[in-house]
């Protein structure tokens, strides 16, 4: 039946361009190269979960850490222990994977990304989108998406733990300390990515004072949260960089592991 | 030096209408506001624009030029190659009255239903004393020259008509967290803001950021924010848990 609302009516009386868009530029780009990049990180991540080869003296591979199981090679276990025990039967990396794919996936900026480039909800300013119906955040499942700051609770702890493991990485394989890799080097970096993206996290912003409505009543939390905005205005490029340093880090050890390649020693 | 460019506009009333083909005297210096005119003064005195201050601060001349959401003032000839054809439509969420001109009374009603400046009873005017960091969130806000290209752009109500009723758009989003974030305001501005205005439809997509031309940080500085403050309320349980324990009855009083 043919709708007879005054709201089509209105819909009616707007320009009846009959194109999804006007735009003349390559406004497709971005979305695809987006699609292409979080892709990638899906299906490498999949394959890193399943894989094996996550240690080796002094490394730990970010998507395994922290090992909590007694599967895990002893040295791999965080502060020695293996608090869920033997019964777990599937890879340990498996264990602790929600707790930061969780917090990039309800992350404001993924967000953005995914909506735009998988969902198409808009493909990019301007451009029509190909769903008749559109309810947002509004309903399940998407309304879930305000967990977001319980995840950066979480995000928090699994920051702490790729440092310590970067701090780790400054000993050989005999467990001495004052010596560095590449691969040290580059859990440095990534664990000082990581980091730097999840305190700049919206959540993270709010949370400091963001809530607040008096700053000059808390000068302690409003210089938190002038620093936090300021790593903010950078939450998309950390996104990138540090979901590209993770994949990389992780890589490089798994390598590493496999004797693919031989880790470079600086000293 | 001059050069004659390739335009195509919309001429029509109502939705009804086509893309006219012009071709039209550009000079050095000269903006898309500029040439709009000259089609004018020249080829189509009939032709409907609205316009004003032709500086970018009076919000008129919005419009869709090459499909993107722009102020015809305030976008250079410059910009575009002399081959190009240079489409401009009005623009789209809002209903044409002719030509370029479009009927933007939607934003007005959704203005008129958020809940004015509300200080507190005992404070009176001339009372009332701010320090800037206080203020300084919702200073920025108050840049916007409510030009309602943010609220065309969004997809919510661009695409979807349907939602108009529900949803406010980032222009009076944002005048809810500009009024929330306001030390010496203490209306509750949380539930409105998700249930009568629709905050959870906004899926942070950033498009109406890409076309403030005051450069309003929309989406970071006020949506985002918003929703935060909309979890503290509806959705998380921590912070429930601790507005009983302290019994602090809202973030208005801190």
């Amino acid at each position: 039946m043919t709708q007879t609302t005054a709201e089509s009516t209105a819909r009616r009386q707007r320009a009846q361009l009959k194109v999804r868009t006007l735009r003349t530029d390559r406004w497709w780009l971005a979305p695809a190269v987006t699609f292409a990049a979080l892709a990638a990180f899906l299906v490498y991540g999949f394959w890193a979960i399943f894989d094996s080869s996550y240690f080796v003296e002094p490394y730990i591979a970010p998507f395994s850490s922290p090992c909590l199981t007694t599967a895990c090679p002893e040295g791999a276990r965080l502060f020695g222990w293996a608090p869920v025990g033997d019964w777990f039967p599937l890879p340990p990396g498996i264990l602790i994977l929600g707790l930061p794919a969780g917090f990039r996936l309800t992350c404001y900026y993924y967000r953005k990304s995914y909506y735009r480039s998988f969902w198409l909800s808009p493909p990019a300013c301007a451009v029509g989108e190909p769903h008749k119906k559109y309810t947002g955040e509004t309903r399940l499942p998407l309304i879930i998406q305000n967990v977001h700051r319980y995840f950066f609770y979480a995000a928090i702890l699994i920051a702490a733990v790729l440092s310590y493991d970067a701090v780790l990485a400054f000993r050989n394989h005999e467990g001495e300390w004052g010596h560095m890799g590449l691969g040290t080097l580059i859990l440095v970096v990534n664990a000082v990515l990581i980091v730097a993206y999840t305190l700049s996290c919206h959540s993270c912003r709010h949370i400091t004072a963001g809530r607040l409505n008096h700053f000059s009543r808390h000068p302690m939390r409003y210089r938190m949260w002038m620093f936090v905005s300021k790593l903010n205005a950078k939450h998309q490029q950390l996104a990138w960089v540090s979901m590209f340093s993770v994949m990389i880090a992780d890589l490089y050890v798994r390598l590493v592991a496999k004797t693919v390649i031989t880790d470079i020693t600086f000293f | 030096m001059s050069y004659k460019a390739k335009f195509r506009v919309w001429r029509g009333e109502g939705g009804e209408g086509k893309l006219e083909d012009f071709t039209v005297e550009v000079n050095e210096g000269e903006v898309v506001l500029d040439i709009i005119h000259r089609l004018q003064a020249t080829q189509a005195p009939d032709l409907a624009v609205r316009w004003n201050c032709k500086a970018g601060k009076c919000g008129s001349c919005s419009m869709e030029i090459n499909g993107k959401p722009r102020l015809g003032c305030m976008t250079r000839m410059s910009t575009f190659e002399e081959d190009e054809t240079i489409t401009v439509t009005p623009m789209r969420t809002f209903p044409v009255i002719k030509d370029l001109v479009t009927d933007v009374s939607f934003n007005y009603d959704k203005a008129r239903q958020i809940p004015s400046f509300t200080p507190p009873a005992d404070v009176k005017p001339g009372e009332y004393r701010m320090k800037q960091v206080d203020v300084e969130r919702s200073q920025e806000f108050r840049k916007c020259i409510e030009c309602f290209m943010c609220n065309n752009v969004c997809h919510v109500i661009r695409d979807h008509d349907e939602n108009k009723p529900n949803f406010a758009g980032p222009r009076f989003l944002m005048r809810i967290a500009e009024l929330d974030m306001h030390p010496y305001d203490v209306a509750d501005r949380k539930d409105i803001a998700q249930d009568e205005h629709g905050l959870g439809y906004c899926n942070i997509t950033k498009c109406c950021t890409e076309v403030c031309p005051e450069h309003i940080k929309i989406t970071d500085n006020a949506l985002i924010p918003m929703k935060e403050r909309v979890v503290d309320r509806r959705y998380d349980p921590l912070v429930w848990l601790g507005n009983k324990i302290f019994k602090r009855s809202d973030s208005k009083t801190r």
